[in-house]
């Protein structure tokens, strides 16, 4: 079964039809991006599949339940993390605290026992620090740790919005443009951090992309939108010279 | 001597009052980044309903007030639940005139309600204390107990549970809160909730000391004054600005009559003059 299944998506905002009929799935353990012209409808099929958006028709099957009846602060509980084009942090907080935001959804001990430090408390907590230093490590950050956000370079903010997301532990991960804003090596490097988290983290990524190079680098299967719709999908070898692809990106009257 | 001890604590007592009524401004303005003009009536309803509790049905003061705090937390959230909310992404002028309007609203309800006339409320702390030949009104001295354990209790929730950490991130992103699995909505109905509780335990302590009677509302200014010499950001900037204005008043009571009303707002202006963030404000600077 796939992980993700999205079907006859649709979205108008008025009468812009601004997603039209999307369907495409999903497979564990694969990393599928979507690329397209500015407008196409990409942040918008992200922002439905993460519930920030509800769609007009259609539906979202995550492992084979449909994920519209959850609200968006449901969607880390069934196992979904995501970032944004223009990186949302805890701009007050530091690094540290930050990621243990993230660990809220594993947060089992229950309200009126929260001020009580019992030793099962200290313990779960420990293991939550445990889990996040982790991924510190993982993501090479450990130099920011116990920064403020608000003084850190875009590039570190990008991966700490990263980190936030992993410590949801999350089986499926919705990245939106994880190279905008970033240098040729932060790109590369950000195509290395992607290619472990699938390979070690054993986590499916949906990601939009506008930096070719990444996604040659990194997409197993992409997806083509324009004006709302899809216009292939397949290898990016294949797409990439595929007519409608370079007519979408390049003009009808090359 | 004697009379400054005294001042000082019958200024510190009402200086509680106005830094718990600050405390709803603080609390709403931090989290959701409105400003709610309808605190000093959150605080005046909650009185009348304890009143009503407490009077009108006999009951014991601890259960009236309590009885009360529940009844506006629920009215608190589902005002934010049902129509604040509603106002989010347009002008914050818009905002301003909703609560404004809300305010109006609850001021002349109350007055249809339960009458324009001051009405009386026991005290369950009768009689005085002295200190070092001060005497002091025992209802006076809870009030500060009050307001200590309040804020003590508060800061504990800040640091140790979840829903403080819930609070606080979902002050600094919305976003980032909503996708951490924090359900951002509730929570800024429950700060709404928390606000009116705050409020209806100050109005409720202050009862058997001024009456209750719709005026007190007005309250509402003075702790916005409060709000805004604290930072408007810190909680304990909230409680020191209204102990400041509290304390200034009742010495300007005593020595320089006349001035007594308006002594608060001139303090609020000549913090915004030295310190434009509040004594305790952060500096806001924008990045270019």
């Amino acid at each position: 079964m796939s992980l993700l299944a999205v079907q006859n998506l649709s979205l108008s905002f008025g009468g812009l039809k601004a997603v039209d009929d999307v369907s495409f799935s999903i497979e564990p353990g694969e990393v599928y991006a979507v690329i397209g012209p500015n407008g196409a409808g990409k942040s918008t099929l992200l922002n439905m599949i993460s519930r920030f958006y509800h769609p007009s028709r259609g539906e979202i099957l995550h492992d084979g339940k449909s994920l519209l009846e959850c609200d968006a602060s449901e969607i880390p509980a069934r196992g979904i993390a995501r970032t944004f084009q223009n990186i949302e942090l805890f701009e007050r907080a530091t690094v540290l605290q930050n990621l243990l935001v993230g660990r809220q959804v594993h947060n089992t001990v229950p309200d009126w026992r929260q001020f009580v430090f019992t030793p099962d408390i200290m313990r779960a907590e420990r293991e939550h620090r445990r889990k996040v230093e982790e991924i510190i490590d993982f993501l090479e950050i450990a130099h920011y740790r116990d920064m403020h956000v608000s003084g850190l370079p875009y590039g570190v903010c990008k991966k700490v919005e990263l980190a936030r997301a992993l410590a949801v532990e999350p089986e499926l991960l919705l990245l939106d443009e994880p190279a905008s804003g970033l240098n040729p090596e932060e790109t590369e490097e950000m195509g290395f951090w992607i290619d472990d988290i699938r390979r070690d983290l054993k986590i499916t990524v949906l990601m939009i992309e506008h930096d070719m190079s990444l996604v040659d680098e990194v997409a197993d299967r992409v997806l083509v939108l324009a004006n709302g719709r899809v216009l292939t999908e397949g290898k990016f070898d294949d797409v990439k010279s595929h007519p409608d692809v370079v007519r979408a990106y390049l003009g009808e009257t090359l | 001597m004697t009379d400054f001890l005294q001042l000082l604590i019958v200024g510190i007592s009402q200086g509680c009052i106005y830094g718990l009524i600050a405390l709803g401004f603080v609390l709403i303005y931090k989290a959701t980044e409105m400003v709610n003009f309808a605190q000093g009536e959150m605080m005046v309803v909650g009185s009348f309903i304890a009143w009503t509790f407490v009077v009108g049905m006999g009951f014991n003061f601890w259960v009236g007030l309590s009885a009360a705090m529940v009844v506006m937390a629920v009215f608190g959230f589902l005002l934010d639940a049902a129509v604040v909310r509603r106002i989010i992404g347009q002008p914050q002028f818009s905002v301003v005139i909703l609560t404004i309007g809300i305010g109006i609203i609850l001021r002349a309800g109350s007055g249809m309600v339960w009458g324009n006339q001051p009405l009386t409320m026991p005290t369950p702390f009768p009689g005085n204390s002295e200190f070092f030949g001060a005497v002091v009104g025992n209802e006076r001295l809870a009030i500060i107990g009050t307001t200590v354990l309040l804020i003590g209790g508060l800061v504990l929730f800040f640091r140790c549970s979840r829903w403080g950490v819930a609070l606080m991130a979902s002050s600094q992103n919305q976003l980032a809160a909503l996708y951490s699995g924090i359900p951002v909505r509730f929570v800024f109905s429950a700060v709404w909730a928390g606000a009116a509780v705050i409020s209806t335990i100050a109005g409720t302590m202050l009862a058997p000391i001024t009456l209750i009677e719709p005026l007190n509302s007005f309250l509402g200014i003075k702790a916005f004054a409060a709000a805004v010499i604290g930072g408007f950001h810190s909680i304990t900037g909230a409680i020191a600005g209204g102990v400041l204005i509290g304390v200034v008043e009742a010495f300007a009571g005593a020595y320089l009559p006349g001035a007594r009303e308006t002594i608060g707002y001139i303090i609020m202006f000549a913090v915004l003059i030295a310190w434009p963030g509040g004594l305790f404000g952060r500096a806001h600077r924008k990045k270019v």
